[in-house]
């Protein structure tokens, strides 16, 4: 079976910060992985590389057997177009920290928004998704609601519904519960749970150790743009093996 | 954020006994009777003066609904909306140029908006007229060829002279519009799989907007102004047919008074459709919409007699 991400030595900088310094690692079907380390470790940006919002400068980054942002010929690489990048992000769906809801359309709109414009898919069958989708985050009572009306719990329940009007064969989550107050963060959570019973490939960020521990399949802690250590939840998070993941651990569980 | 707005308050008639509400005597603010007094004094004195000066009043009413004052009202509308909307579409463009990652059509962008910016309007429409100096003919090959000087009407020169400026400013407003836009919201289109252009037209340029309406009405009512100067060009908009009344008809300044009037009251016209179009970009971006002013007068007028109510009722 191919691996859902592999990545091989991935790098990326920023101008002269190096942000990644070789990452290697693989997500497989149907698993929920996550990434956790200190802010400024790279997980975010790491996330970022797999749906091609950042370049990456060296290493290699495959999406279910295909080169992400190249295409290989021979020993040469070759960009992508942005048309072709676009047609790639279509299969992966990404939840924002900050929701990033489309605020000038209801919340039915936004779920509706990708498969109209992208898919061109009719609006009465992007309309008939929409509503299930909102229905199945527990929001089908909101659909007509701006995110301005919505709290951010809701908001970024939307923002889920909205990643899944695509129909993704993989999810990536970028801290999506940091922005959220405590008592919010459960529902979106529930949501999570759910997706990843019904075998959706995630990729999630989080500083949810209680979460990682129950949901995930596998787990990786990154720092200073590497991974330091990786496997299991119950054991990363119980049984660490390397001192500065006891130290991350000790200060957040 | 962590509020539910839709927990709505609970109905009045479960509270109990509401608590007795303030009656307190309000401050008296003596400044604002004063400083009334004196605004309306010296608009007296100024309405004054002018009645009293030499001019011929009456010639006014006379002209203000004269053929050639409504064909100039016309044709200075006219000229305001299309070179308006030949500024705003050519300015959007400009703008995205500008803003483009091809290093190409972000130069030329920055070239037109620096020559048009940098030379006054008044001598771009000047140009435009003489241009036939450079170009004797304008030829279109099998479908159009004529001489420049023919070719060039008043109407044209001024459009394009007036237009072509404003595309210039245009593209700066709607430049600073798309800047305005969170970059999470084109980063969480692209990540939806929509393309460049997509993402411009759905995503950004509606919330841009919101930004852009304020300033472009202050664009739209300068431009109505602005025509003014197209006089200059031969092409007889508001401004040219009262001058034109006035000395045929001996009352100069009369006219001039007679195009300001006009002038104002096609401002104010403008003003109220800014309005309305501020309040439709609006939506989502506030939990409620700024009420209209129509609406303002009656909640006004209802909370006046309100208070004159209660006020009889203690």
């Amino acid at each position: 079976m191919t691996a859902m991400v592999k990545a091989e030595g991935v790098h990326k900088s920023f101008g002269a910060v190096q942000v990644l310094k070789g990452i290697d690692l693989e997500v497989a079907p149907r698993e929920v992985f996550c990434l956790v380390g200190p802010s400024g470790s790279g997980k975010s940006t790491f996330l970022r590389c797999i749906n091609h919002l950042e370049k990456i400068n060296a290493g290699r980054l495959y999406v279910d057997g295909e080169l992400v942002g190249y295409r290989q010929h021979g020993d040469k690489l070759y960009e992508l177009r942005d048309s072709e990048v676009a047609l790639k992000r279509r299969d992966i769906g990404m939840v924002f920290q900050r929701f990033n809801l489309f605020p000038h359309m209801t919340a039915l709109e936004n779920v509706m928004e990708a498969p109209v414009q992208v898919k061109k898919e009719a609006r009465s069958a992007a309309r008939a998704r929409a509503e299930r989708l909102l229905d199945r985050v527990g929001l089908s009572d909101k659909a007509g609601n701006y995110p301005s009306q919505l709290s951010g719990g809701q908001q970024q329940r939307v923002a889920i519904a909205r990643a899944l009007a695509m129909e993704p064969k993989l999810m990536l989550f970028d801290e999506p519960t940091s922005a959220l107050d405590p008592e919010l963060v459960g529902d979106v959570l529930d949501v999570m749970r759910d997706l990843a019973a019904d075998g959706m490939t995630m990729i999630v960020v989080t500083h949810e150790m209680g979460f990682a521990r129950e949901v995930g399949d596998a787990l990786v802690f990154m720092d200073d743009g590497v991974v330091v250590e990786s496997g299991h939840p119950r054991d990363v998070l119980g049984r660490p093996s390397h001192e500065r993941t006891k130290a991350f651990l000790s200060k957040v569980l | 954020m962590s509020v539910d707005i839709n927990n709505k308050a609970e109905p009045a008639d479960s509270v109990p006994a509401p608590p007795e509400a303030i009656r307190a005597v309000p401050v008296k603010h003596y400044g604002r009777y004063v400083s009334g007094v004196i605004a309306v004094a010296v608009l007296v004195l100024i309405i004054y003066a002018f009645s009293q000066g030499k001019v011929n009043w009456g010639a006014i009413p006379d002209f203000f609904f004269d053929g050639r004052v409504l064909g100039g009202v016309g044709k200075t509308l006219l000229l305001t909306v299309l070179a308006m909307l030949m500024g705003v579409v050519l300015g959007v463009v400009l703008s995205v140029m500008r803003l483009s990652k091809n290093p190409v059509t972000s130069s030329i962008s920055w070239f037109y908006i620096w020559f048009f910016r940098g030379t006054p309007v008044y001598v771009q429409l000047l140009v435009w007229f003489n241009l036939g100096l450079v170009f004797e003919y304008i030829n279109l090959g099998p479908i159009y060829k004529d001489y420049w000087s023919s070719f060039m009407t008043p109407f044209l020169t001024a459009l394009l002279g007036l237009g072509l400026n404003e595309a210039a400013y245009m593209a700066e407003i709607c430049r600073a519009g798309l800047l305005s836009v969170d970059e999470g919201q084109t980063e969480a289109s692209q990540a939806l799989g929509m393309s460049h252009g997509k993402t411009l037209w759905r995503i950004v340029i509606p919330q841009a907007m919101r930004v852009i309406v304020p300033p472009t009405g202050n664009e739209v009512i300068n431009m109505l102004k602005t025509t003014s100067l197209v006089s200059a060009v031969q092409y007889s908009e508001l401004l040219r047919v009262a001058q034109d009344i006035g000395q045929t008809s001996g009352a100069a300044a009369e006219m001039l008074f007679l195009a300001a009037a006009w002038y104002l009251i096609l401002t104010t016209v403008f003003s109220v459709g800014q309005f309305y179009l501020e309040r439709y970009y609006a939506r989502g971006s506030s939990r409620s919409l700024p009420p209209t002013p129509w609406q303002k007068v009656k909640a006004n007028v209802l909370s006046l007699s309100n208070r004159s109510g209660g006020g009889a009722a203690a």
